[in-house]
């Protein structure tokens, strides 16, 4: 079987996939379920109880949790552009999550990951680097340039690191969107290759075949749990770099 | 040698790269827990240092799958 047909993007009920971009796919789906999971969390725990429950304090230790991020890395001016930040996290933490859950024991239901195509962690890079560029422009104006140049250094280093901060710049918004996408590509090929080995050992039918099944089935669930680990530290990374990086164009070092 | 043989070498090859960086985040994350236990009080206030120094360590094995894809796919 091929490991790459799950991040396959197709229309529901079948169809040729066009270049319309009216089109609902799975990947439109699974966004949508993930959206409808962010809007009743983030519901369920809004009441405003003085004495807060359960729900209301897990949705209030994540928006503080973010808001850390955010007011830490940025300072007090941080909480400005919390609102991306957030967004940010929690999309890419529930699209993570959402698909590392085991749906598929349900016939006839194939999850899918949203974050592991690269349009769409790549428009997120874009978006944080968009505001990265509007803020730092609007605020320093040409001087925002300056970011480039190291401080307090001799003329010649300058002039040498400067075109390596340029192009370090550059790279940035590519590798922001990258991290993410791959994280979870990975995971899941990984997923469904080692699937594959339990469904073979399976049909060979032998003591031997038994035994790597079970073997590769324990790996599965270890390596699903890593997946979680991994997609809440993904989320948590590109949260910090984005706001790292509207730091840079905040306070200009 | 044809092409397609060529490209699972080439991928294979490519793929060395995460077991680099593999040593580098378990650098980071090793010498994080080292300074850690030596000083516990200072560790909490350098947890974002550590995950941005994780995020540059793991980028480059994240790149290495990223050249394995592109020349295994490669037409």
């Amino acid at each position: 079987m091929d490991p790459m047909h799950q991040f396959a993007i197709s229309p529901i009920g079948g169809g040729e996939l066009t270049a319309s971009p009216f089109q609902f796919t799975n990947s439109s789906l699974w966004m949508m379920i993930v959206l409808a999971t962010i809007i009743v969390f983030m519901w369920g725990g809004m009441k405003r109880e003085l004495v807060p429950g359960r729900w209301q304090a897990a949705v209030e230790g994540l928006t503080g949790f973010v808001g850390g991020i955010a007011t830490q890395s940025i300072g007090p001016e941080g909480r400005r552009y919390l609102p991306w930040i957030f967004t940010a996290f929690v999309f890419i933490l529930f699209s993570n999550w959402i698909g590392a859950m085991p749906f598929g024991i349900v016939p006839g239901a194939h999850p899918f990951t949203v974050t592991s195509q690269f349009t769409v962690t790549g428009v997120m890079s874009i978006l944080s680097f968009a505001i990265v560029l509007a803020v730092g422009f609007w605020k320093h104006g040409l001087h925002f340039l300056s970011l480039f140049v190291p401080k307090g250094a001799p003329l010649a280093v300058k002039a040498f690191v400067a075109p390596i901060e340029f192009v370090s710049f550059l790279v940035r918004p590519f590798s922001l969107g990258l991290r993410p996408f791959v994280a979870m590509f990975a995971g899941h090929v990984l997923l469904e290759v080692f699937g594959n080995f339990v469904v073979q050992g399976l049909n060979a039918g032998t003591a031997l075949g038994w035994f790597i099944s079970a073997l590769c089935f324990v790996f599965i669930i270890f390596v699903n749990g890593l997946e979680l680990l991994v997609g809440g530290i993904q989320a948590y990374v590109f949260a910090l770099l984005t706001a790292l990086y509207i730091n840079d164009a905040v306070n200009l070092h | 040698m044809d092409l397609a043989s060529a490209q699972v070498i080439g991928a294979g090859l490519a793929a060395i790269g995460a077991g680099a960086a593999a040593a580098g985040v378990g650098a980071v994350f090793g010498n994080f827990l080292q300074g850690a236990l030596r000083n516990p009080a200072a560790a909490a206030g350098q947890t974002t240092v550590l995950y941005i120094g994780f995020a540059a360590a793991e980028l480059l094995g994240l790149m290495a799958f990223a050249v394995a894809m592109i020349i295994l796919y490669a037409r």
